[in-house]
């Protein structure tokens, strides 16, 4: 990337964070309408409750609890090339919690309430427990933050950082419960599921990590050392990997259960838009193109091709996602097992989904919170990785 | 129902010694029993539901009439559920009629479904405010005040018995508080009940396919029909212990 003159690049700047802003604003605006209208302007139903703004928010938090991994790297595990990757790690970990948190709590039937939900907390339920989680997420990752960019702190942060570590850890552990703990639905009620979340939450949040690297090596006119590039091109790769395995072991398990086939048949086979976008979306974009990238050295030797497969994760995130959390949903539940049923409430029948403007908008505007934030966050603060070479080739973190 | 659980004896005592100075402004509760076909004493104002009672329906799916929907009328007619959206997918189903056909026969049954009141409910689990509720009595209720709309419990509930308010409402019931954004479902008619009185499907049942009453009570009609024929809890290896039990299913 050439470089760009001051003037142009601070134009650009500007123009960047409009937009996120922009489309923050509209996010905004779109839950202002669902508030006001009610959620009859939307998709979800009393079949499929959760929609869209889920996907994107869940998507959002899960990430923003990985993109951590690069910090924990650094001062947990003391790999040296990690470390002056935290900062950027942290700021976008808060970015992306702010959107996703936001779209969450803006999709609320009763988002007005939010006092309620800070106030009134109900110690068996995993909701709960995230009102705790959460908020937890953003006090200690500041101060993480804090004990890495002010000098008189740096002596605190490898402590900040593994409590970083180990309340993320926490936190998206809670994040698969959601989920891990409904017995009513086919999809869900799987132990394994928080693990699979915690996994998913490191292949995210690296392939978000890698994309915004590039973006701000490019705009700075910098290039990152090949071996550093290696590594963490090898780490994605593995955690990608790692997250089909748990993917795989989920829908095997569910296949070997006779009461599970039904859904199974119908989320890898049968059930229209899941199934295409389980296996063409999430399989073979997200998960078979990027391996192959990542582990092909003529492929990955292609300048931007890492970038590239770190889209195609997010991508394949997105869709393993929509299948999992909207395909749950629209299989039926199954209340009389060995009947065939039917009502006026879809009981039996399998239900269709398609998102209306409003939360599409308001997912996107989970995006555009998290883009804005980063954007405004790299420009005014120090948090462009700097590589010390001299000192990674005497650690040995650089040999190719 | 009809011997005396030690309230109502209670009350018959109290209401007896104080008969001269005006019954029914002193005990009108007992005065609802005395006239109606009601299970219980009415719960008086200002005491808190008792543990001691278990609330329950028993449905008899063999008297059940394909077609009849006098259960759901009665029961939207009685909360004020009227609302009708472009998408029936969003209106709130407090009860409904579901079709059984059994695969290796083709047997039709027909059955009225509806929250079914578990001792162990994971809405209530799941419920991150706690307004998901279960009363002492074992009614499960949503708390209209502390409901701020997640939809987790609609996720945790097995048997689907959950409604969103997905658009602004009018012509509420004033004994049934509901508004847009939050979940409810099938209260039990606890405002009928507290009053002694029977839920509104129950009451409006042509075919007397439903009989309410206190499961803790040995002597109920619910508690010996129960004892004396075989009845089903819906998915009952979940161990949610209900409150609603079916026959001829």
């Amino acid at each position: 990337m050439a470089t760009l003159n001051p003037r142009h690049e601070e134009g650009l700047f500007y123009v960047l964070a409009a937009l996120g802003g922009l489309v923050a604003a509209v996010g905004l605006g779109a839950a202002l309408y669902m508030e006001h209208t009610g959620h009859v302007v939307t998709g979800m139903n009393n079949q499929i409750v959760w929609g869209l703004p889920h996907v994107f928010a869940i998507f959002l938090i899960v990430a923003a609890s990985g993109v951590l991994n690069v910090a924990s790297i650094g001062s947990v595990f003391g790999k040296k090339a990690y470390k002056s990757r935290a900062p950027l790690s942290a700021l976008l970990c808060i970015a992306m919690l702010s959107g996703g948190l936001a779209v969450i709590m803006l999709d609320l039937g009763r988002a007005d309430r939010l006092m309620v939900a800070a106030t009134h907390f109900n110690p068996t339920s995993v909701f709960g427990w995230n009102v705790i989680l959460y908020p937890g997420m953003y006090a200690i990752v500041a101060v993480y933050l804090w004990t890495l960019m002010e000098r008189r702190m740096n002596p605190y942060s490898k402590a900040a950082g593994l409590a970083t570590f180990i309340w993320r850890i926490l936190l998206t552990t809670g994040t698969g419960s959601i989920f891990a703990f409904l017995v009513a639905r086919q999809a869900y009620g799987n132990a394994v599921l928080p693990a699979m979340f915690i996994i998913m939450s490191f292949a995210w949040g690296l392939a978000v990590f890698m994309i915004v690297q590039k973006t701000m090596f490019g705009w700075n006119d910098m290039t990152l050392h090949p071996a550093i590039r290696g590594r963490m091109k090898n780490l994605l790769g593995t955690f990608v990997a790692a997250v089909f395995y748990f993917v795989a072991t989920y829908h095997l398990t569910n296949i070997y259960f006779a009461k599970q086939t039904a859904f199974e048949e119908f989320i890898l086979l049968s059930g229209g838009i899941f199934p295409t976008l389980f296996w063409l979306g999430y399989v073979l974009v997200g998960t078979v193109i990027p391996l192959l990238i990542l582990y092909v050295p003529d492929l990955n030797r292609i300048r931007g091709s890492v970038f590239a497969a770190s889209g195609l994760v997010i991508v394949g995130a997105f869709c393993l996602l929509y299948v999992f959390i909207i395909g749950g949903q629209a299989f039926p539940l199954e209340i009389f097992p060995g009947y065939d049923v039917k009502s006026s409430f879809m009981d039996g029948a399998i239900d269709s989904y398609s998102p209306t403007l409003p939360e599409a908008l308001l997912a996107f505007g989970g995006l555009g919170i998290a883009f804005t934030i980063t954007t405004i966050g790299v420009r005014a603060l120090r948090f462009l990785p700097q590589d010390d070479l001299a000192e990674l080739e005497a650690a040995g973190s650089i040999v190719d | 129902m009809s011997a005396p659980n030690p309230r109502r004896a209670f009350f018959a005592a109290a209401g007896a010694g104080v008969a001269g100075l005006g019954f029914t402004a002193i005990a009108p509760g007992l005065h609802l029993m005395a006239v109606g076909e009601a299970n219980a004493a009415a719960r008086p104002a200002g005491t808190a539901a008792s543990p001691a009672i278990r609330w329950g329906l028993l449905i008899d799916a063999t008297k059940c009439a394909p077609g009849c929907t006098k259960c759901i009328d009665a029961c939207h007619e009685e909360n004020g559920v009227s609302e009708q959206l472009p998408d029936p997918r969003q209106n709130s189903q407090w009860i409904r009629k579901i079709e059984l056909v059994d695969r290796r026969n083709g047997r039709v049954t027909t059955l009225p479904m509806m929250c079914q009141h578990c001792a162990k409910p994971p809405c209530v689990d799941v419920c991150p405010t706690g307004a998901s509720m279960k009363r002492a009595d074992g009614i499960v209720l949503v708390d209209r005040h502390t409901c701020i709309g997640c939809r987790y419990c609609m996720m945790a509930c097995p048997y689907k018995a959950r409604s969103f308010v997905h658009t602004n409402l009018t012509e509420q019931s004033p004994e049934t508080p509901r508004g847009k954004g939050c979940v409810e479902s099938c209260t039990l008619c606890v405002h009928r009940v507290d009053k002694g009185q029977q839920p509104a499907c129950v009451e409006k049942c042509p075919e007397g396919a439903m009989t309410f009453g206190d499961l803790n009570d040995p002597v109920s009609a619910i508690s010996k029909r129960i004892a004396a024929a075989n009845t089903t809890q819906v998915l009952s290896d979940l161990k949610l212990d209900l409150g609603v039990r079916y026959q001829g299913i």
